[in-house]
């Protein structure tokens, strides 16, 4: 039997689950999904951001399109930090595409404006 | 680097000599070992100009006190200083009090004090939250409030704009008697000066130890503030003591000068010079001395705590004189409390009655009394914001919300003659930050602008000593 | 003087979604002011997930929950005004602003929606032994510098207090190269959402100490270290606990205040906390100023913020349209385990459903929330557990209230 706290959303349902993978605590079928998904592989987002490099004192909010597995995060933010950005760039632009071949990308989460 | 006067310290004492030589074709150097003026004392206290019934007859704190209290009105009219004569209640519960204010009644008569008692019945119309412990008051119209830093701030502004040099973050090390002459020896320079005044406030005695042995030694004090948030429905519209006892005036509660309330200071030993450290227990103990005076003091809107040092010395007066052995140097050490009301006259007697038989004072015919007046845009009409927006747009963009300053007159500042190195000292002159967010959202901003200004990086950027940095390191070059 | 149906004081998500609702209701003379040189308020400095998952059922970063807001008021065409401070509101609801195009301007407005949001507790509002030292910061300061302006303040962080900004802030420091030494809550249970604990936190190994507060402040000029103590159930210090612990800063997340300054002057009526009062549209007793978001009560969800704009939007434009009538309210009543209930009136005739938010004062397991109607029972839900870290939102629809109206909220345990 294994204790977890649904993160998921704000409420935080206090979760458990035993070694047939039967989950119980939950108020939703995502509180599930994420029991079972914290047993096997954990996955969280990464959010971050990046130096503008031709806008003086201008950062970019980033973050991983989709929750991406726990022991990945120091390395995403290794490839965040080396990342170069100039502006224009829209919301939602699409910074690294399939990082560490997981499927999730590394995308904008605001725009810079041309100026 | 040659001077006649050299000013060690420039807190409230050295700022008002130097002013006061300003008057006269005198060449004079202050020097300040902070990177701003007023640090000490003179920017950690209760800000009152004393009405001057309570020093003991004879001494020094009593004649500068009653001479200089008269004379902040034109000062401060001259120097853009906020001051108000709000007058004080000074007020009494048990015989013994009663006894004690009765005597301080006469003393302060005999001083020509204005005062008068105020019976039980009639207290609550100057005071309608007065705890009804209270049996007797005395109410002394001529005590004020005052700006304490923009006081220090302006008198010096006005002393360098009249030809005083200033130099900040420069430490006396070392004072070598010539002939008829001193060499003082700072960490970045030295100087030649017929006339040193010691105005070195909490470490006056060190400063005159490097000239002479001498008898006396400051003691320092620690006395600890909270500071009320000018929201708050008025609940106190005099400064209120309790009767004076023997530990000194005691607690006060008082409106400040910004329109914030005041409550303090407790009276305590001090480990070192340099403690201004605050706890609880002290905090305790005047918050429940303050509601023994006053009712429902609003503590739940304190915005800040703070401790000052007082340089309480141990003759118990203040120390104004030349040393023993160099008619030349002169002392001015234990400048506590009434030190801020004494400090105009004090002044005065250093320059007409200590440092004019040393050196010539001829009249300084350009010497104007009067600083380049502040513009505060809270106290402006719409019609008159809207005319200096047209002027300069950077009236139209505030930065502090809470006490309504703009960058405007931030940038104001550094067009001014002293230089401005840290937030603290922007804090302390336009009073931004310290309203009820204590600057979460505006310090970000003001770091900025300095930074600008400075031509710094954010990270170089100091709230108040070389080594108090705001924020740690530049990331993701 | 130039007339606007709906003035909106602070453009952050409560001030945007009141104007697209007031605008959705029919009122076409609408006037945003904000303070910041952008609309958005705090989310934009909130670059973290976790927002609009009631809103859009996805989790979206501050900046891009903001984003859908922003574009809507565009394309809507509502008015407004950045690097824009409001300096005075009257009883008459003449709003006075300020900035640099236009000096300083007064609107009379007819009804007045104010979202100025919260601001931090700081160093000076708690008692914190030791020097006031560079070093002590607030969480929300500390993220301004970090995602805004791309500084980290110190690289050795202890955290006194566990609301969400100081847990968000430990994982964005540690992320960003920070090492952060332990946070600790004086009280006995953490301020925070559960799932921040979990994924701030528990991810990253930094622990939580609860009962536990900063003693003294050790330092020159700037913070070299907190000495930290235990504390008994009354919150005072258990002598002999004390530890030291090296760093360069102490970050504050030691609780958010209603940011209401400007109305003080108006002497609206407020609750035994010292809170402004309002009714089921979020209206204070003056009538036409309505209150929503972090400056009528803080709120751990922005989505639920939405929510209560929304009302808040209702209300004003029943105001305008004048079909709320001057009438009789009463106090909403609650027992001692609830710290607070928003709205504290109701008006006598309810035009729709009402929603009760609350926070309880401790935790309280296996709880009922019952709600009463003059000791009907009109609702009875239950919950696992109650935390004073969330607040508690309840629906009661307006065919179950039968005057006279005097609702009380209650929590029964087993």
């Amino acid at each position: 039997m294994k204790e977890l706290i649904c993160i998921r959303c704000p409420r935080g349902c206090h979760l458990s689950v035993d070694e047939g993978g039967n989950v119980t605590g939950n108020s939703c079928p995502v509180g599930k999904e994420y029991a079972l998904e914290e047993i096997n592989d954990p996955k969280r987002m990464v959010t971050s951001f990046v130096r503008v490099s031709n806008r003086r004192d201008t950062m970019l909010s980033v973050r991983t399109s989709k929750p991406i597995s726990k022991a990945l995060m120091f390395k995403v933010m290794d490839e965040i930090n080396k990342l170069k950005v100039k502006a224009p760039v829209e919301i939602g632009k699409v910074l690294i595409k399939n990082i560490f071949d997981t499927g999730v990308d590394i995308i904008a989460t605001s725009s810079i404006e041309a100026d | 680097m040659k001077c006649d006067v050299l000013v060690i310290g420039c807190g409230v004492i050295g700022a008002s000599i130097a002013r006061e030589l300003s008057r006269y074709k005198v060449s004079t150097i202050v020097i300040e070992k902070n990177n701003d003026v007023g640090e000490g004392a003179s920017g950690a206290n209760s800000a009152i100009i004393h009405s001057g019934y309570d020093p003991k007859p004879h001494t020094l704190k009593q004649k500068f006190n009653v001479l200089g209290n008269p004379m902040f009105d034109q000062l401060c009219e001259e120097i853009d200083v906020p001051f108000k004569r709000i007058g004080s209640l000074t007020v009494a519960s048990s015989k013994e009090e009663i006894k004690e204010l009765k005597k301080s009644y006469k003393q302060g008569r005999s001083y020509k004090v204005p005062l008068t008692l105020v019976t039980q019945k009639k207290l609550s119309s100057y005071e309608e939250n007065i705890s009804s412990d209270v049996k007797l008051g005395m109410f002394a119209p001529t005590c004020g409030i005052i700006d304490p830093f923009n006081f220090v701030n302006h008198l010096i502004e006005n002393a360098v704009d009249n030809g005083v040099i200033l130099h900040l973050d420069e430490e006396v090390i070392k004072i070598d008697s010539l002939k008829s002459e001193f060499k003082v020896i700072t960490n970045k320079d030295s100087y030649v000066a017929k006339v040193v005044i010691n105005c070195a406030g909490i470490y006056s005695d060190k400063i005159a130890f490097m000239v002479e042995d001498i008898s006396w030694s400051i003691e320092p004090r620690r006395g600890q503030y909270y500071v009320i948030d000018h929201l708050v429905s008025p609940f106190v519209n005099h400064t209120v003591f309790p009767a004076p006892s023997k530990v000194g005036k005691g607690i006060l509660v008082s409106p400040t000068s910004a329109g914030d309330y005041i409550v303090g200071p407790s009276n305590e030993d001090a480990t070192d010079k340099d403690d201004v450290t605050t706890n609880i227990d002290s905090g305790m103990a005047i918050k429940q001395k303050a509601s023994q005076m006053i009712n429902n003091i609003p503590f739940r809107d304190e915005v800040r705590v703070f401790s000052g040092i007082r340089a309480h010395s141990s003759t118990d007066d203040f120390i104004i004189e030349p040393s023993k052995s160099h008619p030349n140097f002169i002392n001015c050490g234990g400048i506590e409390s009434p030190g801020l009301s004494s400090s105009p006259a004090i002044a005065q007697y250093v320059v007409n009655e200590l440092v004019s038989p040393l050196i010539t004072l001829e009249k300084n015919p350009s010497f104007n009394p009067r600083i380049r007046p502040y513009v505060r845009v809270k106290d402006l009409t719409s019609e008159q914001v809207c005319e200096l927006v047209k002027k300069d747009p950077h009236y139209g963009v505030m930065v502090c919300n809470c006490e309504k300053v703009t960058l405007g007159e931030i940038l104001d500042l550094y067009k001014r003659s002293i230089p401005i190195n840290s937030v603290k000292a922007i804090k302390r002159r336009l009073y931004l930050g310290m309203g009820k967010c204590q600057g979460g959202f505006c310090l970000p901003k003001v770091v900025k602008s300095l930074s600008e200004y400075l031509d710094k990086d954010l990270n170089e950027i100091v709230y108040d000593s070389p080594s108090s940095y705001i924020v740690k390191e530049k990331i993701k070059l | 003087m130039r007339e606007v149906d709906l003035v909106i004081i602070g453009g952050g998500s409560a001030g945007l979604s009141s104007a697209l609702e007031a605008k959705k209701q029919g009122i076409e003379s609408i006037l945003i002011l904000e303070k910041e040189d952008k609309l958005g308020g705090i989310l934009n400095q909130c670059i973290h997930t976790g927002f609009g998952l009631i809103e859009f059922k996805e989790e979206l970063s501050g900046p891009e929950f903001l984003d859908r807001f922003i574009t809507k008021i565009k394309q809507e065409g509502i008015e407004y005004r950045v690097n824009t401070t409001v300096s005075d509101i009257t009883k008459e609801k003449v709003v006075t602003y300020f900035n640099s195009e236009e000096g300083q301007v007064s609107v009379k407005a007819k009804a007045i929606i104010y979202s100025a949001g919260c601001y931090e507790r700081s160093a000076g509002q708690i008692e914190l032994g030791g020097p006031r030292l560079s070093g002590i910061i607030t969480a929300g300061s500390a993220q301004k510098y970090l995602n805004i302006y791309g500084y980290l303040v110190g690289r050795k962080i202890v955290i006194l207090g566990s609301g969400d900004i100081g847990l968000i802030m430990a994982r964005r420091m540690t992320l960003e190269g920070a090492k952060v030494e332990c946070v600790c809550e004086i009280m006995p249970y953490c301020n925070g959402l559960n799932r921040n604990v979990v994924q701030c936190l528990e991810d990253f190994n930094i622990p939580l100490y609860l009962s536990t507060t900063v003693k003294e402040v050790k330092g020159k000029d700037h913070v070299e270290s907190v000495i930290l103590v235990d504390v008994d159930g009354h919150q005072n210090q258990i002598l002999g606990t004390e530890r030291e612990i090296k760093c360069d800063t102490l970050l504050l997340s030691v609780g958010l205040i209603p940011y209401v300054g400007l109305l003080e002057k108006l002497d609206l009526e407020k609750d035994k906390r010292g809170q402004i009062s309002v009714n089921q549209y979020n209206e204070t007793s003056l009538k036409g100023l309505f209150l929503c978001g972090n400056c009528l009560h803080v709120h751990d969800i922005v989505d639920y913020v939405v929510q209560e704009a929304r009302s808040s939007a209702v209300g004003a434009t029943l105001y305008l349209k004048n079909e709320i009538q001057d009438e009789e309210s009463s106090s909403v009543i609650y027992d001692s385990n609830i710290s607070y209930v928003i709205p504290q009136k109701v008006l006598a005739s309810l035009l729709s459903d009402i929603t009760l938010k609350f926070r309880v004062r401790a935790n309280i397991r296996d709880a009922y929330v019952c709600v009463y109607n003059n000791d009907k029972l009109l609702k009875r839900e239950y919950h696992t557990g109650l935390i004073p870290s969330e607040m508690v939102m309840t629906t009661i629809k307006k065919e179950k209230v039968k005057p006279p109206i005097n609702l009380s909220v209650r929590i029964e345990t087993k």
